[in-house]
């Protein structure tokens, strides 16, 4: 089963019951080096274990990248 | 002579900061940094590429750096205070520069927009150093509105073309009592030893080591020049000597 | 911080023997700067300075043109009443001394002005004694009330107000404050002072501060020249003024260099301040303050005012009498010995002749108000 979520503006399909852990690690991000947002809310580091991703959830992951 | 530079309270060993941003190779950040000598390094903030998720710019700077994230691609205030909330929550510090930016024509920065955000994120706790256009009234406002330092621009970002902006800068300079960092317009040692010498507390640059051919080298030259403005600084300079006028003496009533 | 904090940072420090220290050389690289620092500026002070006279007339001068052009603003004093409770051995108002005392009722403060508004002016300067009976807050709105149909602005130079006191004045039509703290070393000033209200230093101190956070346009500050050490004194009035314009950047902050006079009694002039050490001081002072006006009054002679004007002086006082009711007949004692006894319309003639501007109406709040301008 899947559910869609909107993953740094575009549209995606994740397992249903997938926590944000899961989903990183799914993907090969280091957690440490990524701050996430889930509908415009800052996830702090600790909670990506218990936070399960929803339909429709607006999610960004970002990282430092170089800049001026 | 004890000549220490604090921001925030934080002693600052170097008066150089160099930016992260413009590298054909990144990895040659470190060896920058050594060059350079420089404690503060800014770094931005952006979605994560999924298909190289390993990236990641903290690889390429050493420990123990001061990490100063900007709010790049923030328009106005709201979206600065976002985008810096993001940083924070990375771990790496609560110093942020404001870099607020609605004009993609010449990329100047929003003063109005960066008072704002500059007293929402102090009041946050944030330790904030706003990016400017140089206005007397405006950094004045920073001040007011909790900034550690104020970074007035010399010329617009990436142009290169030096202080542009120098009589206003200049104002700033004697006018604020917070640090202020030149940051942005230079592109040559010698603007940044000109900025020192003007009396600038640090400056900023990132373009002018990044796109250099040897941008290691290129770090060391504006070490040297940083230094060197700011040696000559203290040292007190003598000034332009002025032709003298001709014209009648103005105190020849008193030998009366 | 407020001023006192500033003041207290030189408790130990020994301007003479700085001065003493200061080269011609240095002093030409502080005429050079753009920009000068306090220090430069008393090491403008110094006897190796007073030989580079010339060089930094010429400079006051190039930056007085800059900034000021070649305006320059009349104004004239008027003496409402000169009752006072201060002891003050320099000054011909003292309680202690048996003088024709006055003051005028808020009709004849009104004559006085009709009679001043007549040749001309439009800036008015206030003052009284310290008596808080004869010349209360309410006597001084009332006056400044009745001021305001004959004259677009008026500054005071009375006791140090409380804030609000200030605030009230303000509000009924007060645009600017000049105070002389008199002299800024502590010691002496409590010396001279013992009795009434002015023993108070830090009240006087810090009655500009008041002044400006109530919204006062502008402030004259100064010594006394003649008391206490001319480079200490100059010091710390360039100091104040260099602070007020750093706290209010929107007020006009200028200095004045009043030097003692001769007066009903016999005072002696402890440390008196020569033509030589005046343009010094003025020129020096110029220099460290692009912005600040310069006042100087009729305590000092035609001649002298003449001279001095190019090097930085940007408000002259005229036709005028430092005796209560002086413009309207029944005059008390004066203040001081006048020494240049020009009225408006030659003082206008001379600023002329000599290449200025003779400014008489430089601001009026009307402007702000919406009400037509009568003048």
């Amino acid at each position: 089963m899947s559910i869609r979520i909107i993953l740094n503006g575009v549209p995606e399909e994740v397992s249903s019951g997938m926590t944000m852990l899961g989903f990183l690690q799914s993907r090969s991000i280091n957690p440490s080096h990524v701050v996430v947002e889930v509908n415009k809310s800052i996830v702090n580091r600790e909670r990506f274990a218990d936070l399960t991703l929803n339909e429709n959830d607006l999610v960004e992951v970002l990282r430092f990248v170089g800049g001026g | 002579m004890n000549d220490e530079l604090l921001i925030a309270g934080v002693p600052v060993r170097s008066r150089l900061i160099t930016g992260s941003g413009k590298y054909r190779d990144e990895s040659i950040i470190k060896d920058v940094l050594e060059a350079a000598q420089c404690d503060i390094i800014t770094i931005a903030l952006r979605r994560i590429d999924f298909d190289s998720p390993q990236e990641n710019i903290l690889k390429n700077i050493p420990s123990g750096k001061v990490l100063l994230p900007n709010t790049s691609g923030a328009r106005n205030a709201e979206e600065a205070v976002r985008i810096a909330r993001l940083a924070r929550a990375m771990g790496c510090g609560n110093w942020v520069k404001i870099e607020v930016i609605n004009d993609q024509k010449y990329l100047l920065p929003d003063n109005h927009e960066t008072v704002l955000a500059t007293e929402i994120l102090s009041r946050d706790g944030f330790v904030v150093l706003p990016y400017m256009s140089p206005d007397l009234s405006a950094a004045r406002r920073m001040v007011d509105a909790g900034a550690a330092v104020v970074m007035p621009l010399g010329a617009p970002i990436g142009s290169n073309r030096g202080l542009q902006t120098r009589e206003l800068l200049e104002i700033i300079i004697s006018e604020i009592d917070i640090p202020v960092i030149v940051d942005a317009g230079i592109g040559k040692p010698s603007h940044a030893a000109e900025a020192m010498e003007l009396g600038a507390d640090a400056v900023l640059l990132n373009t002018a080591i990044a796109s250099s051919d040897d941008p290691v080298a290129m770090a060391r030259a504006f070490r040297l020049a940083v230094e060197a403005g700011r040696t000559a600084y203290l040292a007190g300079m003598a000034g332009v000597s002025k032709t003298a006028r001709a014209s009648s003496p103005l105190t020849g009533f008193l030998d009366n | 911080m407020p001023f006192t904090g500033i003041i207290s940072k030189y408790d130990s420090f020994d301007f003479d023997s700085y001065c003493d220290g200061v080269t011609s050389q240095k002093v030409k690289n502080i005429l050079s700067r753009k920009q000068i620092s306090e220090m430069d500026f008393l090491a403008l002070l110094s006897p190796a300075a007073s030989q580079h006279l010339e060089e930094m007339a010429q400079r006051a001068m190039e930056l007085t043109r800059g900034h000021f052009g070649n305006a320059v603003v009349i104004f004239t004093p008027l003496y409402i009443s000169n009752y006072c409770r201060n002891t003050c051995p320099y000054c011909s108002f003292a309680a202690q001394h048996h003088i024709n005392r006055r003051h005028l009722s808020v009709d004849e403060v009104e004559k006085e002005a009709e009679n001043i508004a007549r040749t001309g002016i439009r800036h008015i300067l206030v003052l009284t004694g310290e008596s808080k009976e004869k010349a209360s807050v309410e006597y001084l709105e009332s006056a400044v009330r009745v001021l305001r149909k004959w004259f677009s602005t008026i500054s005071i130079e009375v006791y140090p107000l409380q804030e609000q006191e200030y605030g009230k004045v303000i509000e009924v039509g007060v645009d600017g404050l000049t105070i002389y703290q008199e002299t800024y070393n502590i010691p002496l000033y409590k010396e001279l002072h013992k009795g009434g209200p002015k023993s108070n230093y830090e009240f006087r101190l810090l009655a500009p501060e008041r002044a400006c956070r109530q919204g006062i346009r502008q402030v004259t500050v100064g010594a006394l020249l003649g008391l206490y050490n001319w480079r200490s004194e100059s010091f710390f009035t360039a100091l104040h003024a260099a602070y007020l314009q750093k706290q209010f950047p929107s007020v006009e902050v200028s200095v004045s260099f009043p030097r003692l006079r001769p007066l009903a009694g016999d005072f002696q002039v402890k440390y008196p301040v020569n033509d030589r050490q005046f343009v010094q001081i003025m020129t020096a002072t110029r220099i460290f303050l692009n912005s600040a006006g310069i006042t100087i009054s009729t305590r000092e002679s035609e001649n002298f005012r003449n001279s001095v004007l190019p090097l930085g002086i940007t408000k002259v006082s005229a036709g005028t009498s430092t005796a209560v009711g002086g413009h309207s007949g029944n005059p008390s004692t004066t203040q001081f010995e006048i020494a240049d006894s020009r009225d408006v319309s030659r003082m206008r003639t001379d600023l002329m002749r000599m290449g200025f501007q003779p400014v008489m109406h430089d601001w009026n709040r009307k402007y702000l108000e919406g009400e037509s301008c009568k003048s």
